[in-house]
């Protein structure tokens, strides 16, 4: 059983802090749509469409924090021969898929009408694309193995050698010619967004955050859960 | 009345930024429900194997 | 996972797995980016009107250009579809045709991105335009303001 003895104390650690995130979620969003759908001013050259920010950057910034977290799980895995590593990693990547499939949609249903496209291989949305599909990786490989521990290490070694497109993703759009805009929150000179807009995204950022560690809570432990199941049945077969 | 069709209209560009928030919303929504129906399976199997196994030991220590 | 059977202790295994992660990351880092330089002609969305003049291009080759959309610049044909426009990145110029719908976005002093043909004319014959968003979210009066006091800059290059 000591071999869960990690995973034991994350349950004991997590589990009251879940209403809280669940909370902080629930308010952020809240908070966040009613300033951006109904305080926020439409923006001088897009208009309304700006709107579609305060789902597309938060969404963005969450499918690279959910991939940075499930690396960083994942070297623990792979160092540390860290149980909960893996259940974390494995938890997070399809929270991280679906917020980078809200980015593409998202970003699709804005560049429409404001670029005139809903796709083009410019090197910002080509490096996202990529990113979708290294979790869609990760989840087949994660269960493509008869044995488990192979299917993680594998998984886990995927998840490491994807981080390299997470700088790739930052940066597209200032090493190269893009069609997408450069960055507005994060630069050295700060925001070149107009507090009335940035209030809302912020807001938006945090209630994903929020979210993305209420998900990662109840996987994890639905993760844990199924990993002692696994256990029991493996001990009935060979008892 | 005219205000909220206005916001409805959101300038011309409903059809786009109201696809945005719902297909957003109806993502999160179906991972948030899909997470807390596996772990209410996974917990619910790991509480009647576990109520098994006692079962089990007690029938072996009875006999 | 016994550590005697290796004859090493627990934490030199571990260590020398940190090490290997580590030093495979930084080889990855490496060839990503050596990998990203050398194909650096094909990542790049479109060129500027200056990288334009600078290449040879083949007559007829199909090019992304891409650059502000010169002040005062646009016209309308008589036709009534063909739009000509001056593309500028603030060094060289190259004239734009464009028959067809405009972005929402398309205006002048904002990005712009065509695709087309350079003429033997010097002028671009662009088959599709898109207009191209810089990184600035304001309101309509913070921007009237802002251009009003002087303030306004223009960050796109």
């Amino acid at each position: 059983m000591h071999r869960f003895a990690n995973p034991n104390q994350f349950l004991r650690i997590a589990n009251p802090l879940l209403p809280w995130v669940a909370w902080l979620a629930v308010l952020s969003i809240g908070a966040g749509l009613y300033l951006g759908l109904f305080q926020a001013p439409p923006d001088y050259q897009q208009g309304e469409t700006v709107r579609i920010m305060y789902v597309h950057v938060p969404a963005a910034w969450m499918a690279l924090f959910c991939y940075a977290s499930m690396a960083i799980a994942s070297a623990m895995a792979l160092i540390w021969r860290h149980p909960l590593g893996f259940l974390i990693a494995k938890a997070s990547a399809p929270v991280g898929a679906c917020f980078t499939v809200i980015c593409l949609a998202t970003g699709s249903l804005w560049g429409k009408p404001m670029w005139g496209t809903w796709w083009e291989w410019d090197a910002r949305m080509t490096s996202v694309l990529i990113l979708f599909f290294l979790y869609v990786g990760y989840m087949a490989l994660v269960d493509a193995f008869d044995d488990a521990t192979r299917g993680q290490r594998a998984a886990s070694i995927l998840a490491l050698v994807g981080a390299v497109n997470l700088p790739i993703i930052k940066f597209s759009v200032e090493w190269w010619n893009t069609l997408h805009q450069p960055a507005s929150v994060i630069r050295l000179d700060g925001p070149t967004i107009h507090s009335s807009m940035l209030w809302p995204l912020l807001l938006m950022i945090i209630g994903f955050t929020a979210f993305y560690l209420a998900i990662l809570v109840v996987r994890t432990r639905s993760e844990i859960a199924a990993a002692k199941i696994r256990n029991i049945r493996l001990g009935q077969v060979h008892g | 009345m005219d205000s909220v069709s206005e916001f409805f209209a959101m300038g011309g560009y409903a059809p786009y930024i109201w696809p945005a928030y719902l297909i957003a919303a109806g993502i999160l929504v179906a991972l948030l429900g899909l997470s807390l129906r596996d772990l209410k399976r996974n917990e619910n199997t790991l509480k009647t194997l576990r109520a098994e196994r006692r079962g089990g030991a007690i029938e072996e220590a009875e006999s | 996972m016994s550590a005697t059977s290796t004859g090493r202790t627990p934490a030199t295994r571990k260590k020398k797995r940190l090490y290997a992660v580590l030093a495979g990351l930084t080889m990855l880092g490496v060839a990503a980016a050596l990998v990203l330089t050398a194909f650096e002609d094909n990542i790049v969305f479109f060129y500027s009107p200056t990288d334009i003049t600078q290449k040879d291009l083949r007559p007829g080759q199909t090019v992304r250009l891409g650059g502000l959309v010169e002040a005062d610049s646009v016209k309308k044909a008589d036709d009534g579809v063909t739009t000509e426009f001056v593309i500028t990145d603030t060094n060289k110029t190259i004239s734009v045709r464009y028959a067809g719908l405009l972005p929402d976005l398309f205006r002048e002093g904002q990005g712009v991105v065509t695709q087309g043909t350079l003429g033997s004319d010097g002028i671009f014959l662009a088959s599709e335009v898109l207009a191209k968003h810089d990184e600035n979210y304001m309101p309509k009066e913070v921007a009237d303001a802002l251009k009003k006091s002087g303030n306004w800059k223009e960050t796109e290059k």
